[in-house]
């Protein structure tokens, strides 16, 4: 092993990626992305499937470079340190449908673990009640993974399969740079879409280009080295009492705090929070959905999109079904919006929670097998 | 001589690989063979083997990884 295969895998991989994020997403909010916001997975998953027409929320499309950065940084590492390795077969569908429903769940609080991270290092006091949410609904997951709850085996694919997530990913940055008009004509004879930006709203709040994709690669390539992951950090410790990984999540949220004092993007209290509404209830429980989601998929959304730069179309096919969840999630008026959760939203958490328990229960591969 | 306990942990999301070692070491039959095919499981289960008092030596083997987990 090389000394730098070393140093990532040892305590200090997360570590240092957990800081590397809590110190570049406080530049990205005070560089023009909404606040609290320097990197929301699911947050940006929402805007990408906005900005494709999937749903017509008009303040929230805006194609993320991020996201972008994040899965071709994964790539590039995974071939230099000979980790790329594509592999499918793992229950897709049911990815899939995890995929949309931890969307659902995490936009009834708006935001994925790492926004709700960096919205507690920015102050924003609902944050503690989606964390709560976030660390129970890991351990509904944990009491699964120790009933056997298992997806199955996957297997080694075809090379050219681990490249499909990749090249969608150079798709999306060719909408973004082009975005294409060439869709039906509205009432007033403009062109609309296919691609969507916001013209105001989070949507329209954004860094420059150039330095959010170079930002996702950066974390994207230290990501896939250290295994960063917000929710087998709790998991973990729940699990076996294993830090490794929680470590990069507090190095995070301490890096994000400092940052944001030092740029002056500090405000605490509960009220009047970017992007965020004050339903302590449906905080926690849209993130007891979407802990349990992402457990039983094996991983938070950041961790997700870089499995898929990696080779893995399972991790793919999760962060897919993330986009279009999130399609959903706005046009079923499920998704929250700073005025609070939609009449809808507890109705989908419940429905969610339903449904992934019944997962949780019907899959399952014996223990030692 | 008995047969090494080998535990096949390929192809499965984290963090089943290291339930299933830890489910094995729990038995206390060594030494205990457990194969893997990334990074991550081979990292993640030599990491819990030996935050338990184990003693874990990394073969790879073509696109995988067989763990030898022993007794320390």
């Amino acid at each position: 092993m090389s000394s730098l295969t070393r140093f990532f895998s040892s305590r200090w991989g997360p570590i240092v990626t957990g800081l590397v994020i809590g110190i570049l997403a406080p530049i990205l909010v005070k560089l023009g992305n909404p606040g609290n916001m320097g990197i929301c997975v699911v947050c940006f998953s929402r805007d990408i499937a906005g900005a494709l027409g999937l749903h017509r929320a008009a303040v929230v499309q805006y194609i993320r470079p991020e996201i972008i950065g994040l899965v071709l940084g994964s790539l590039i590492a995974a071939l230099a340190f000979r980790e790329f390795k594509p592999r499918t077969g793992s229950a897709p569908l049911v990815r899939f449908l995890l995929g949309m429903l931890a969307v659902i769940g995490a936009l009834v609080f708006l935001g994925c673990p790492w926004r709700a991270y960096l919205r507690l290092a920015g102050g924003d006091w609902n944050a503690i009640a989606a964390i709560i949410g976030l660390a129970v609904g890991i351990a509904l997951g944990v009491v699964f993974l120790r009933m056997g709850f298992s997806l199955g085996r996957n297997r080694a694919a075809p090379a050219a399969l681990g490249w499909v997530m990749p090249l969608l990913m150079l798709v999306l940055l060719a909408l973004l740079v082009f975005a294409p008009q060439f869709g039906a004509k509205d009432a007033q004879g403009n062109q609309t879409g296919p691609i969507f930006f916001s013209a105001t709203g989070p949507g329209s709040q954004h860094a420059p280009l150039v330095v959010s994709l170079v930002i996702g690669l950066v974390i994207g390539i230290l990501a896939q080295r250290s295994r960063f992951c917000t929710v087998g950090g709790i998991r973990d410790v729940i699990l076996m009492r294993d830090p490794h990984l929680i470590n990069g999540a507090i190095a995070l949220i301490i890096a994000a705090f400092i940052t944001n004092l030092a740029l002056g993007q500090f405000n605490p209290g509960f009220e009047k929070q970017p992007v965020a509404h004050t339903d302590a209830l449906w905080n926690f429980g849209g993130m007891v959905l979407a802990g349990l989601a992402f457990t039983l998929a094996g991983g938070c959304p950041g961790r997700q999109f870089i499995l898929s730069g990696e080779g893995d179309a399972d991790a793919a096919i999760f962060a897919l079904g993330m986009i279009v969840g999130a399609g959903f999630a706005h046009n079923f008026n499920l998704a929250a919006s700073p005025s609070g959760p939609s009449p809808y939203s507890p109705a989908a958490v419940v429905v969610g929670l339903i449904a992934c328990i019944a997962i949780g229960l019907a899959f399952r591969e014996p223990v030692g097998q | 001589m008995s047969e090494i306990k080998t535990v096949d942990a390929r192809g499965l999301s984290c963090p089943q690989p290291v339930i299933l070692a830890r489910h094995a070491i729990n038995q206390g039959v060594f030494p205990i063979q457990v194969v893997v095919d990334t990074g991550t499981s081979r990292d993640n289960v030599t990491r819990m083997a030996q935050s338990v008092g184990c003693r874990v030596s990394v073969e790879a083997q073509g696109d995988q990884f067989v763990l030898t987990i022993t007794k320390a």
